[in-house]
């Protein structure tokens, strides 16, 4: 019994070895990107694909994760028998001389061998499917929140049709709780080149390209903080065009919708600096709403200081920075498309103390 | 002509001549080799594109690289690699080889084959001149930095102003033109130039497969021709093919790269199988394994690729229908790749497989071509391709197949050609140096660059924030470089010390099957003295084996 | 060192090896056909999105008479050919003649349409996405004609020099093969700009 059970156990040590082998092989990356997303409220990395906190992210890292497996097996399966071929086949020292018996082919391998993959690809093409399906296909429930993000070079415009205002470079939407889904449903376009909207936690990514628009949605389950960055190449600075996207619990978001529709603040105190805004012609690109300047061409401002960030995210929101950035975009910001305008060091004293009351 | 050698200086006529020799040349021998060291000298120069870029990637916030800087080189990095590394290496090698194994003494037509030589060169020197047309060097002069794939409409003058994206128009307009002339000669060679008794049935898989390849360069580099064309309108002549303003569809243009780009890419990877399909039964002793399953896979790839171009655009907002279709087609690739992996594992199986470099490579190809497929398979997944497109883990991806295959499968065939062609072995000690430290570091760099891809890093950023968590992977990633190209010295030192010193090779130095080996090495200008007449495909194992040819079997 | 005899008894030869020529111009066709299948994607895709005037249907007039001479001249061509492989010199130079005005006839037709479109209709590839596509698609056509009669010119040359054998059908033949192409483009072309187009 002992003995004739020896060679059943090996086989089945074996087949333990290489399941948890391909197992470990598959999956570490997820497991342990998954399981740090779980014991750890910041994951390996804040933009970690495998740290989903939306629906849409959800689904995706669900296939992901199935696909990850089956692939896994498949180059478990095929490696090992690569690995025991070369070892097991290899010349040795004492070889006789003689060439190995030739085997030109055999009918039903080929056929085993085309069949079995032709069985994955169709359980890969339905899972996949299906997932498209649901991510795609969504119906847009008739409150979702609606925004209208722009592309430019190199930064985002945002657009809340429902409340009437616009906003740069910081997105702000309500959380949805699973008992009272409320996503938010963004239309992606474009003002010049292709650019792509991808926040890793949130969704998978959409392009937004002149002349097409896209639609993608996302919705939240956690408040807190999103990042992201554009992932299409679209000029010298694409590297700085960077995603701040802000989960807020409902009344959050309602206050700060509501402090955002409001028109600038007029504080008589930096009348010199809204005066330069004019003469030195930034009006020309940027809007301030309650005052003359409406430009389109750069970040609405009414609302600047309400931002973390300056220039698409690389900048903390200080006094220093918007000196900085104002002296000279293009030397924080290579490529920046804002020019260098010419002022006295007073004059962008002034300036810069005008932003800083657009609270 | 005997007053002439009197009046000028005997050495200088010598190596006049042979200069002219080889620029006038419709050898078909000589221009293969003119091929490979073309894209030699590219290799190392888009190599060390390569490094700059991995030198300022090492760590976040870097400022080794303006973002100009960096621009233009990935862009001329991969154009480089695709059409002037890499085209004309498996070009210069089925160049060589295909008349050759068909028991041929030219190509069909020498002269288009010199022109298509000579145009590629054109296109890869026009492409550099970028560089040094204006513009500060420290800027990357004015070369162009739309990326490999030149989306519109950033290719317009509004943002691509300068002449940067010109000369990358005019290049691969140029060297494409030089593609599809190989591509008409490697068909017409292929199905008219065998020698007697050579069936289609009983050519080499390299002869087949070339084929394959001559006929989708022909479907596939014409559609880029046309849309380079149609750029050329936009920036030249005011068309609004891809121009917004007037209602042009950018979208268009990444449907014509692709439906040229991705059948380019199985371009390939099908001559690199052909190396494969070569080299992996010698050194095992066995005929390759279920050889008619083997050409029908290859026309299998060659038909499926060109219905799956869209896979690089799951992004683009399609239809969700449109989405599924490609994930089909896609995925549908899988089964004759995979029925070519079994097939190779076959024909090691029950072999005395002999670990020789040239092997070495295979089994390499083997291993890092199955990891490359089974992540295209993650990427052709529509959703997780919704995550990883434009990320790191898709430039991990094609350098899996692109380096660690199809650049390995070149190294094989250098090391297992190379004594046809010079009649020279190469070292088999730097060889195998080579091997092992050119392994580590492809496994340092690209193992390690799928990990910032999941998580979340972009390509073509020319820098990145500390506190992403994507530090880590990229050191290791640009560590690899340091052994890569270590690697590639020793390989390229190998060539040349080899070349001169090499021991000599004679005929048939590996015991080889197919018809070069019959030759002489390097085989003289006529390719044979008799033409050959054969009766199966492995002439040479009927010779060495006369009580048992394969012709009985076939 | 010489090389190792591969196998001396020399097997009948085989039947009849594909011309190469042929094969090679079969080749040019399927890259052509490409190279064409882009451009008319593109055309169908851009027809009726132009956003401002001038519109197909208010400028296009069916070029009737050239499309007759293009098409005609490929039975020209072929009797030309079919003259030359039977020896018949006279005859072959005369068709080869008349496909060769033929062809002429077809381009000043297109050269007096594009004309007629710049000058007084004031329309230009710039115009709007209409100017694009039909310009590059018919230029691309037109491109071809041009080409093709300059080599049939050439051969038209030789011709009157007596230089053209019987014993060149065979490369005749491989000419006429790209003549019928451009002729059989221009029925696809034609059905597009003209015919869909409009
Ligand atoms: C040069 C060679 C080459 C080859 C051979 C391939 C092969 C494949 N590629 Fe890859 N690919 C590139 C080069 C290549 N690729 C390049 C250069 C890019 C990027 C371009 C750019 O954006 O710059 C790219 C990008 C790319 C994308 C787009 C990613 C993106 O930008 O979002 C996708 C998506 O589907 C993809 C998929 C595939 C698939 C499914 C295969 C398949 O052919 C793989 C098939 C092989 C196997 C699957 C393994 C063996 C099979 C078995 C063992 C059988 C059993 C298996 C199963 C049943 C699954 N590739
Ligand atoms: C044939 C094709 C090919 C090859 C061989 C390679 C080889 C390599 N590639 Fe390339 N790559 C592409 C094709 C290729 N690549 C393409 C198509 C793209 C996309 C471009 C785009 O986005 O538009 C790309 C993009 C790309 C990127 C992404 C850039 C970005 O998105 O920002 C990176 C980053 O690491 C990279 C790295 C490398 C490295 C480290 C190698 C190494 O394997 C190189 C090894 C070679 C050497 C190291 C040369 C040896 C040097 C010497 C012998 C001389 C020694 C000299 C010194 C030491 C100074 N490549
Ligand atoms: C030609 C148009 C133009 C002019 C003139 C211009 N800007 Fe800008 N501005 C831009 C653009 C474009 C950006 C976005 C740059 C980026 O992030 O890449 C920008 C960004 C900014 C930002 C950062 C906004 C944010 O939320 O990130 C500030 C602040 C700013 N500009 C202030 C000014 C001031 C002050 C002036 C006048 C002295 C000025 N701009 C003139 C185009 C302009
Ligand atoms: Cu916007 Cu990249
Ligand atoms: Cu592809």
């Amino acid at each position: 019994m002992i003995l004739s059970g020896g060679r059943g156990l090996r086989t089945f040590r074996l087949a333990v070895a290489v399941r948890s082998a391909w197992r470990a092989c598959a999956l570490t990356l997820l497991c342990a990107s998954a399981s740090f997303a779980a014991v750890n409220p910041a994951p390996l990395s804040p933009t970690n694909i495998f740290a989903p906190e939306s629906t849409p992210a959800r689904s995706i890292f669900r296939i992901s994760g199935f696909v990850l497996e089956i692939t896994g097996a498949i180059f478990v399966v095929v490696f090992s028998l690569l690995a025991y071929a070369v070892f097991k086949f290899r010349e040795r020292k004492d070889d006789d001389g003689h060439e190995p018996p030739q085997v030109y082919g055999s009918n039903q391998m080929e056929l085993a061998w085309t069949v079995l993959p032709v069985l994955i690809v169709v359980v890969l093409f339905l899972s996949t499917a299906q997932v498209i399906h649901r991510v795609q296909d969504a119906r847009e429930p008739a409150d979702a929140v609606q925004v209208t993000a722009v592309g430019h070079q190199f930064w985002w415009s945002y657009e809340y049709p429902q409340y009437h205002f616009s906003t740069a470079n910081e997105l702000h939407v309500p959380v949805s709780d699973a008992s009272d889904p409320t996503p938010t449903y963004l239309r992606l376009l474009s003002a010049d080149v292709d650019h792509s909207f991808w926040v890793p936690r949130l969704a998978g990514k959409t392009d937004l390209i002149p002349n097409h628009p896209n639609t993608t949605w996302i919705d939240p389950h956690q408040v807190g903080l999103y990042l992201g960055q554009c992932a299409q190449f679209c000029g010298t600075s694409h590297a700085n065009m960077l995603l701040r996207v802000y989960v807020q619990t409902p009344d959050d978001f309602q206050r700060w919708v509501h402090a955002q529709e409001q028109p600038a603040v007029n504080d008589p105190s930096v009348v010199l600096g809204r005066t330069l805004f004019v003469t030195k012609a930034c009006f020309a690109c940027h809007t301030i709403r309650g005052t003359i300047a409406a430009g389109k061409v750069g970040p609405d401002l009414t609302h600047l200081m309400s931002r973390d960030t300056i220039a698409s995210g690389i900048l903390p929101n200080t006094p220093e920075n918007l000196r900085r950035w104002i002296r000279d975009p293009a030397a924080v910001k290579e490529g920046a498309l804002m020019p260098k305008v010419d002022m006295t060091d007073e004059q962008l004293n002034q300036i810069t103390a005008y932003l800083e009351t657009l609270k | 002509m005997a007053t002439d050698s009197i009046a000028i200086p005997l050495p200088r006529t010598a190596s006049r001549s042979v200069v002219l020799d080889w620029l006038c040349t419709v050898d078909h021998k000589k221009i293969g080799i003119m091929y490979i060291v073309y894209a030699l000298i590219f290799l190392v120069i888009m190599g060390c594109e390569a490094i700059l870029m991995r030198i300022q990637l090492a760590r976040p916030e870097s400022t080794f690289l303006n973002a100009e800087a960096f621009n233009r080189l990935f862009t001329m990095h991969g154009t480089t690699g695709i059409f002037f590394v890499a085209m004309p290496m498996l070009f210069g090698f089925g160049n060589y080889f295909v008349p050759l194994m068909i028991g041929a003494r030219d190509m069909a037509f020498p002269r288009v084959n010199a022109f298509s030589f000579w145009m590629t060169a054109f296109g890869g020197i026009l492409l550099y001149a970028s560089f040094f047309s204006g513009g500060s060097l420290l800027h990357g002069g004015s070369a162009p930095a739309v990326g490999w794939f030149a989306y519109a409409p950033l290719t317009a003058p509004a943002f691509s102003p300068g002449h940067g994206t010109d000369f990358w128009i005019l290049a691969l307009l140029v060297a494409g033109v030089g593609s599809i002339g190989a591509g008409v000669n490697f068909v017409a060679t292929v199905l008219c130039m065998r020698c007697p008794g050579m069936t289609l049935g009983k050519m080499p898989l390299f002869a087949w497969m070339n084929l394959v390849t001559g006929a989708m360069v022909l479907v596939a580099i014409s559609p880029l021709t046309a849309a380079q064309l149609m750029l050329i309108g936009d920036r030249f002549l005011g068309s609004h093919f891809f121009d917004p303003a007037a209602g042009g569809q950018p979208v268009m243009w990444m449907h014509f790269f692709w439906i040229f780009g991705h059948p380019e890419v199985y371009i390939l990877i099908i001559p690199s199988f052909a190396f494969i399909s070569e080299i992996l039964p010698v050194f095992s002793r066995k005929a390759i394994f279920g050889y008619p399953a083997m050409v029908a896979a290859t026309a299998g790839i060659g038909f499926i690729s060109l219905g799956v171009w869209a896979h690089h655009m799951f992004t683009v907002g399609m239809p969700s229908y449109g989405n599924a279709f490609f994930v089909l087609t896609t995925m549908v690739v899988a089964v004759p790749t995979g029925i070519k992996i079994f097939n190779w594992l076959a024909t090691l199986w029950g072999g005395k497989i002999r670990f020789a470099t040239p092997m070495l490579f295979c089994i390499a190809f083997l291993f890092q071509f199955l990891i490359g497929g089974l992540t295209g398979i993650m990427l052709a997944t529509a959703p997780f391709d919704w995550q990883l497109h434009d990320s790191y883990f898709v430039v991990a991806h094609f350098h899996y197949i692109i380096v660690g295959g199809i650049l390995f499968a070149i190294f094989a065939a250098f090391y297992y050609w190379f004594p046809k062609m010079t009649g020279r072995m190469l070292s088999e000690t730097l060889g195998k140096w080579h091997f092992w430290i050119m392994v580590i570091g492809f496994h340092l760099t690209f193992d390690f660059m799928h990990v910032p891809g999941l998580l979340g890093m972009p390509r073509r950023i020319y820098t990145y924030q500390a506190g992403r968590g994507w530090g880590v992977w990229n050191m290791i990633s640009s560590i690899g470089v340091i052994f890569q190209a270590a690697a590639i010295l020793i390989f390229v030192y190998n060539l040349v010390h080899s070349y001169f010193k090499g021991a000599l090779a004679g005929n048939d130095p590996w015991d080889a099957w197919t018809l070069e080996w019959a030759t002489t090495s390097p085989p003289p200008d006529y390719n044979f003295d008799a033409v050959p007449v054969v009766r199966s495909r492995r002439p040479l194992w009927d010779i060495k084996h006369p009580e048992d040819p394969d012709w009985k079997y076939e | 060192m010489s090389a190792t005899p591969v196998s001396v008894a020399a097997e009948a030869a085989e039947a009849q090896p594909l011309s190469r020529g042929r094969v090679g111009m079969w080749c040019l066709i399927v890259a052509e056909s490409a190279i064409f299948l882009i451009f008319i994607v593109a055309y169908l895709f851009y027809m009726g999105k132009s956003l401002d005037g001038p519109t197909p249907r208010e400028i296009l007039t069916v070029p009737v008479i050239t499309t007759i001479c293009l098409l005609s001249s490929s039975a020209t061509m072929h009797w030309a050919t079919a003259a030359l492989r039977q020896g018949k010199q006279t005859a072959f130079r005369l068709f080869w003649f008349v496909t060769f005005a033929l062809g002429a006839i077809f381009l000043i037709g297109t050269g007096r349409e594009w004309h007629h479109f710049i000058y007084q209709e004031n329309f230009t590839i710039h115009t709007n996405l209409f100017g694009s596509t039909y310009y590059s698609l018919v230029g691309l056509h037109a491109t071809h004609v041009a080409v093709g009669l300059i080599a049939l010119g050439t051969v038209l040359l030789l011709a009157l020099l007596g230089k053209v054998k019987q014993e060149h059908s065979e490369r005749c033949e491989i000419l006429a093969m790209y003549w019928h192409f451009v002729d059989a483009i221009w029925v696809v072309v034609f059905t597009v700009v003209y015919g869909l187009g409009r």
